[in-house]
């Protein structure tokens, strides 16, 4: 395969033809559509909307909702231990169990120690390593309203609307009015937001926002927050398990939650936590690849949080509506689905297809871009295909320096210059090719505003936790999300442990849900949590021999 | 369009396997069979769960990578280095204060440094690592903080590292200190807790929950907006959210699609 400047011979002879039509479209932008168009493309090519895409539930709390296939085949899948599990040896008897090391975890682990407990009697378990999230990769900031011409009202508005109205307004309060008190706190930490000589914030705005409100730590707002919260969590001396995921909680004998069984992933060795109070804080599900989309989440996103949680009858909301964001890259493969920012759109770069044509206006909202580039490349063919058979729009990225002058991608968007740079690829001369990404799970388990989830004793936070955004969050209120709610989590968990003892453990609802599969007529050999995705290649597991050692 | 990748030859953990050209170290070596549970972690550049030593054919160095963000070479010869031990005393980051000798005391083997070198060659993220050791050891924190800002705690220098430096864990206390005590505090955050706390802005909140839906679509509809400099950019991508063209009505949607 000849590749000259990072693009093969065959993606160049497309390139040529967007370099043909440049001249010709600066100035010239496709027009927008109305709000009738923007309803039958959602509903012909969104993946929310694709026929045949979702299923109902058949049984449970949450009977009825209306899921991808692939969420849907989690909940319709066998536990992974019987209910006849030995109980018998405590490894761990402790006050409060955290499942999952992203940040809704550590900040709750932290506001628990806060709120009196010993951490010798918190643990912390995970899959990966300690802060392996979602947490870490967030880039673009944190929503905040502190500056004199913003309020807490402003920002509860925004939220809102952006989440089309469907937000449970409890929820959206406490985000909204604890914003502020954990930037200060996040400044007391020491963490590096981006200031200007006199201390103020540099707040930028966001999709949907009506006041600038963005803080961030450069390009890597979400890095930044994680390595100074898990150094925090250190320095307190809360115990971390690391390659260590629940694989089932654990109930007392009056139905509360009461610890989880845990699995060593390397010695495949169950350990048994016994905990007065229990947080999910295990992140989103877009491992799960929906619909086969690429993601921009980290390698251990595969919803296990929302299977455990349902398994003890805890509610869960808006998991029908999944976030894809346009731009997640198509090329080089090794940046597939990952995100590229919605500024080079902003700054002027125009999507075009294979004949270095405009299809759609650069700026639709997210669900009706995406659903556009969809059409271009599935009905109309229009699509560029990649070595590796991925198919995607080009974002003609090198506009931007002749709109705004040369210099401005390298001023403005450096770490998306550099890690194109990386791969190849000068995207100030050449465009760049993007494609829809699995990116954000809306919902997740329903709790009130104070973590709390329908089942006593257990608790949520974090993007597994669902409702604060309805059913569309808007950008910089992730980050937020998962310190407001992993600090009230933390400190209601702390409060519920100091009231109720443990009791005798139990596995009986997994008894009670292998009876409910049965009367819902599902037969299956399949086995939930997922815990990892499977990548090997198709020669591999062909001669793939389960032999025991 | 789509054409077969040449297979080229990797040689992983000692043993070769035949990979299609262009993959990265990780999918390379998933291809191969193997699922990876350590070694693999955002698979984005940004977690520092993938470093990777290797040697390349003809030639006696021996180069670091991150498995996720690097390209699989033909006659390469490639392990993956789970983590790098880290021991590190713990602090009370309210109860210390930033002097020169601060990094000095917390982490005195670096002055063992021997200006080598070989942790900014090994840097994935192209950092001049040596350079922030070499600041923190003149007291120098606000330039640690800055030039070791994008660190992504992969190890990999501490494990090149002559000295035994925990370069990335130098790095951390020196931003979380100039973080703390070497910028100010903004000057109107403090305020703005304090007002939240006394209930200043609670009864705005209470309004805008006793609201009915559509009082609170025509509150969100007639919102005020800053306008900020960069906003009269006619290609501003928050200029085009915050038109009334956005959002999609959703209700709408919701009743064709139920």
């Amino acid at each position: 395969m000849e590749i000259s400047d990072g693009y093969p011979a065959a993606m160049r002879q497309s390139i040529a033809r967007v370099e043909a039509t440049r001249s010709a479209r600066m100035g010239r932008t496709f027009p927008a559509m109305s709000l009738d168009e923007r309803k039958a493309l959602l509903l012909s090519h969104h993946p929310d909307y694709k026929a045949g895409a979702k299923r109902p539930l058949l049984f449970g709390s949450g009977q009825g909702m209306a899921l991808n296939h692939e969420l849907a085949d989690l909940f319709e899948a066998r536990p992974l231990v019987r209910a006849s599990l030995d109980l018998s040896k405590i490894d761990h008897d402790v006050d409060l169990l955290v499942i999952g090391g992203g940040g809704a975890g550590t900040v709750a682990a932290i506001w628990a120690v806060k709120a009196g407990l010993d951490p010798r009697k918190i643990l912390v378990t995970t899959k990966l390593r300690h802060g392996d999230s979602n947490s870490t990769m967030a880039q673009g900031g944190i929503q905040a309203a502190d500056r004199p011409e913003d309020s807490p009202a402003q920002h509860f508005l925004d939220v809102m609307g952006g989440g089309h109205f469907t937000n449970q307004p409890e929820l959206v309060r406490a985000l909204v009015q604890d914003a502020p008190l954990i930037i200060q706190w996040h400044e007391h930490l020491g963490m590096m937001y981006d200031k200007d000589a006199s201390g103020h914030f540099i707040e930028h705005p966001g999709g949907g926002t009506s006041r600038n409100r963005m803080h961030s730590a450069r390009d890597y707002t979400g890095l930044e927050m994680m390595r100074v919260l898990r150094d925090e969590a250190r320095n307190l001396g809360i115990p971390v398990i690391e390659f260590s995921p629940v694989i089932e909680l654990l109930c007392d004998e009056h139905g509360r939650v009461s610890g989880a069984v845990l699995i060593n992933l390397e010695t495949r060795h169950y350990h048994i936590v016994r905990a007065k109070a229990t947080i999910i804080t295990t992140g989103g599900l877009g491992r799960l690849h929906m619909q086969q989309y690429p993601t921009t989440n980290h390698y251990g996103a595969t919803a296990d949080g929302l299977v455990l949680a349902y398994r003890v009858g805890a509610r869960l909301i808006d998991l029908d509506a999944v976030q894809y964001h346009p731009t997640g890259a198509a090329f080089p493969a090794q940046m597939a689905g990952l995100l590229i920012t919605e500024k080079v759109r902003g700054l002027g770069a125009q999507p075009l297809n294979c004949d270095g044509e405009q299809f759609v206006f650069p700026l639709e909202p997210r669900d009706v871009e995406a659903s556009a580039f969809i059409r271009e490349c599935a009905e109309r063919g229009k699509g560029i295909k990649t070595p590796q058979d991925m198919c995607g729009v080009w974002l003609d990225a090198p506009m931007v320096d002749l709109i705004h002058g040369p210099g401005t991608i390298r001023e403005a968007l450096p770490a998306m210059f550099r890690m194109y740079a990386r791969f190849g690829i000068d995207m100030t001369r050449d465009p760049i090719l993007v494609f829809p990404t699995l990116h954000y799970q809306n919902g997740g388990i329903a709790t009130d505003e104070h973590g709390a989830t329908s089942v006593p004793g257990l608790y949520a936070a974090g993007e597994v936790m669902g409702g604060v955004h309805g059913k569309n969050r808007l950008m910089g209120n992730s980050l937020l999300d998962f310190n407001v709610f992993g600090r009230r989590a933390g400190m209601a968990a702390a409060a519920y442990a100091r009231e109720h003892p443990a009791g005798k453990l139990s596995l009986a609802h997994v008894a009670a849900y292998e009876a409910m599969l049965h009367d819902a007529g599902i037969e299956t050999t399949r086995t939930a949590p997922r815990i990892l995705p499977d990548y090997r290649g198709k020669e591999a597991l062909d001669r793939y021999l389960d032999i025991p050692l | 369009m789509s054409e077969q990748a040449p297979l080229i030859t990797m040689q992983l953990m000692g043993k070769n396997y035949r990979v299609p050209a262009g993959l990265t170290l990780m999918a390379a070596i998933e291809y191969a069979g193997y699922k990876l549970v350590r070694g693999a972690g955002c698979r984005g550049g940004f977690c520092g769960s993938c470093p990777t030593l290797y040697r390349r054919e003809g030639n006696h160095r021996i180069f670091t990578a991150l498995a996720c963000q690097t390209l699989v070479e033909d006659g390469m010869c490639l392990v993956q280095m789970p983590f790098v031990p880290l021991i590190t005393r713990p602090y009370d980051l309210y109860t210390i204060t930033p002097q020169a000798n601060t990094l000095l005391q917390h982490f005195p083997e670096i002055a063992g440094c021997v200006a080598c070198n070989t942790c900014t060659r090994s840097c994935p993220q192209g950092l001049p690592v040596m350079d922030y050791i070499q600041a923190s050891l003149r007291g120098d924190i606000e330039r640690a903080a800055l030039l070791s800002f994008d660190c992504i705690s992969c190890g990999i220098c501490s494990s090149r590292c002559p000295a035994d430096i925990k370069h990335y864990a130098v790095g951390l206390l020196a931003r979380r200190l100039y973080g703390k005590y070497i910028t100010r505090n903004a000057p109107d955050l403090a305020e703005r807790v304090a007002a939240i706390e006394t209930g200043d802005f609670s009864a705005e909140l209470d309004a805008l929950m006793t609201l009915s839906a559509a009082e609170l679509r025509s509150r969100y509809e007639q919102r005020t907006f800053e306008v900020a400099a960069e906003q009269e950019d006619p290609y501003s991508a928050t200029r085009s959210y915050n038109s009334a063209m956005d959002p999609v009505d959703y209700q709408d949607e919701l009743e064709v699609s139920g």
